[in-house]
């Protein structure tokens, strides 16, 4: 591996030390890849036809041995990247990776089998593949039959055998074989309930250990009840570096950020409608004096309308309903509930309505009606949206409790 | 990636399983098995036998001619299977190349190593063939081994090379398709050396003398057949007394296995994200 910085020998606490990696990708905007395509590059003097694709910008960072080491990050911000030059799979253009014994990569749902082999087979050639010796396979091979519990099967060829069956034994060759640190990309959805239990009791009790594992998930639950360091990646960079809670919490806001953008373009988008003789101008809902369409939970709001009259309406009420993103009714309200009548004159209004708020976190769209007396003069569905946000304490107080009826 | 990695233990280990799970699965469900790799070659030889020697009377002035025949094919299918094989090799492991770190040198060596069994098998047969035709066996037959090395050397050189590209290039499959069906008939298989000298007029000796200087496999099968059958078949040493350009093909094929292995090393690194 290229490397100009002079490598400072790892101390031996340090079991994987990432320095300054970069990697780019150069993205051909037309891939050629037969020899036509070349040709026809030549004669038109082509040849910039590609983009290159920052994937990874220095990044830098130590896993210590007995680390349960998570990384997490949004799909294509580098992560399975990184998890590859760690492996050595990919070379990074700048940087180095140095690794103090063995590493066992399980990547993209397996670690390459034939299918043309038997189990047993299999497991011996991936055993060399990682490097070790026939002995030291037959020291560990009952375990890993033991553990994919596949005894019946291993001497059938593993194009006889399920995917999940197949996805078991790669899993257990790579958490079995007796390497010093366990590179795992997304593997907790691998198998059935009975096996996912059994992976977890795994990494509790490698936990315990102290045995040297990088978990890449997308399951924050999961970082936060095995790992003891982890870290963000948000486009290409670290973002984020070192207690698995504080990491979990980033990455869920980081969500947080991209939904409420996608919720404002999306109240963008809503063409407001006209009624007969009224129409509404602008719907918000604001909180603490201030626009805010992402409300954190127990913070309360107002939800402000604002429509015009063309003539005075009589007998006038404005009904509005809250409704979550499961469809269910949260909140049904209207301006004759405090029992005035109203009359709304020719000209611009604005009605608040000051809401207490005991939601449940959801995406929550509002529903919208002007009417005078029984006729209605203007309604529309899902006129706004907005959310209140995910947080780790849940608002019990707000519940849709499932209701039976027998009838007898 | 340093090339000595290629002998490491673990790189060795890698090597006989990647060779044995090869031969294993090589000729499974089929009834015959690893008798093929003897019949091909002997049914693609009668038909060669028939056609160029029975009716076109080639060779009809050099002694045991059917054995020159036999042997310069089966050298010629373990030049085409190593660097064909060697080609396909790393795309083919293209799967495991994008989940595990190993030597990509191995899986080009390893097919390089089943060809050289497959053409383990088929030497016995040319020797049991000549033999029976009446060829006498001597000590200096045993010429053959460094030959065979040189052989090697140039297949993996140029399998090398030709795996690097096709990583990029998947119209190299149909070239090298080409390139080995002209080679076939520009290297004296079918036809003895002789005819090149003899029938091409004025420049005959010269064109004769050119192809074993370009063509390491003329130069290779025409020792081989020197060595082993008869020295009735001529080759470059005795025909050029420059002691260097005598020595040419043998430089020529060291240049293209350094070459070969310079390129795969540079470009291996890559593999895994192009493949």
């Amino acid at each position: 591996m290229k490397n100009i910085a002079a490598k400072q020998a790892l101390p031996n606490h340090v079991a994987l030390r990432v320095s300054h990696v970069s990697k780019d990708f150069q993205l051909p905007t037309e891939r050629v890849s037969s020899l036509k395509g070349a040709l026809f590059n030549i004669v038109r003097h082509k040849k910039s036809g590609f983009t290159t694709q920052h994937v990874l910008k220095d990044v830098s960072f130590e896993i210590e041995k007995g680390d349960f080491f998570g990384i997490v990050g949004k799909n294509g911000s580098g992560k399975s990247t990184l998890l590859k030059i760690i492996s050595q799979i990919y070379t990074p253009n700048k940087g180095s990776v140095q690794v103090n014994g063995k590493l066992v990569p399980f990547i993209e749902l397996g670690v390459g089998f034939n299918p043309e082999l038997t189990g047993r087979e299999n497991v011996y050639l991936n055993g060399a593949m990682l490097g070790f010796t026939k002995t030291e396979i037959d020291d560990m091979y009952d375990d890993i039959v033991d553990f994919a519990e596949l005894g019946d099967f291993m001497e059938q060829k593993l194009k006889n055998y399920s995917s999940g069956m197949q996805v078991r034994l790669a899993f257990s060759v790579a958490i079995k074989s007796q390497g010093d640190i366990l590179v795992l990309d997304e593997v907790l959805a691998v198998g059935d309930e009975a096996f996912q239990k059994k992976c977890q009791d795994y990494f509790f009790q490698a936990k315990r250990e102290k045995k040297t594992i990088i978990l890449v998930t997308h399951s924050m639950a999961d970082v936060r009840r095995f790992c003891n360091k982890a870290m963000l990646i948000q486009d290409g960079i670290v973002k984020k570096f070192g207690s698995p809670n504080e990491v979990a919490d980033a990455y869920s806001s980081s969500f947080l950020e991209q939904e409420g953008k996608q919720l404002e373009k999306e109240n963008e988008a809503i063409r407001l409608e006209v009624g007969d003789g009224v129409r509404m101008t602008d719907v918000v809902t604001t909180a603490d004096g201030e626009k805010n369409h992402q409300l954190d939970i127990n913070q309360d709001f107002s939800l402000v309308f604002s429509f015009k009259c063309d003539r005075d309406i009589e007998d006038a009420v404005l009904s509005f309903s809250l409704i979550d993103s499961q469809g269910r009714l949260s909140l049904s309200m209207a301006s004759s509930l405090d029992g005035k009548d109203r009359v709304f004159t020719t000209g611009e209004h604005r009605m608040t309505f000051d809401i207490e708020n005991i939601f449940a976190s959801s995406d929550y769209r509002v529903d919208v009606a002007i009417a005078s007396g029984e006729t209605t003069l203007f309604r529309q569905i899902g006129i706004y949206q907005f959310q209140i946000k995910n947080a780790l304490r849940f608002n019990e107080s707000m519940t849709h409790p499932r209701v039976s009826m027998t009838l007898q | 990636m340093e090339i000595t990695e290629i002998f490491t233990k673990k790189n060795r280990l890698l090597l006989s399983a990647m060779v044995s799970t090869d031969f294993k699965l090589r000729y499974q469900q089929s009834v015959l098995g690893h008798l093929w790799s003897v019949l091909k070659p002997l049914l693609l030889f009668s038909v060669m036998y028939v056609v160029f020697i029975r009716f076109l009377r080639f060779g009809a002035d050099v002694p045991h001619f059917a054995v020159s025949l036999l042997l310069g094919t089966i050298l010629w299918n373990f030049f085409n299977e190593t660097t064909t094989g060697g080609m396909m090799s790393i795309v083919g492991h293209g799967d495991l190349l994008r989940k595990i770190h190993f030597s990509k040198y191995v899986v080009v060596v390893a097919s390089s190593m089943s060809a050289l069994i497959n053409f383990g098998f088929n030497f016995v047969v040319v020797i049991i063939f000549a033999l029976v035709n009446g060829v006498r066996p001597s000590w200096s037959n045993l010429l053959i081994i460094p030959i065979v090395i040189e052989l090697y050397i140039l297949g993996l050189g140029i399998a090398f090379f030709l795996a690097a590209i096709y990583v990029n290039l998947r119209d190299l499959n149909p070239i090298w398709e080409v390139v080995m069906q002209a080679g076939f008939y520009a290297t004296p298989i079918i036809y003895p050396i002789s005819m090149i000298s003899s029938r091409a007029g004025s420049y005959g000796p010269l064109m004769a003398k050119l192809d074993l200087m370009l063509n390491p496999m003329a130069q290779i099968i025409q020792d081989a057949r020197h060595v082993l059958i008869s020295p009735a078949n001529p080759t470059l040493w005795q025909w050029e007394s420059n002691f260097f350009l005598a020595c040419w093909p043998v430089l020529f094929t060291l240049i293209i296995f350094v070459g070969g292995i310079s390129y795969f090393t540079a470009k291996s690194q890559y593999f895994a994200e192009l493949i």
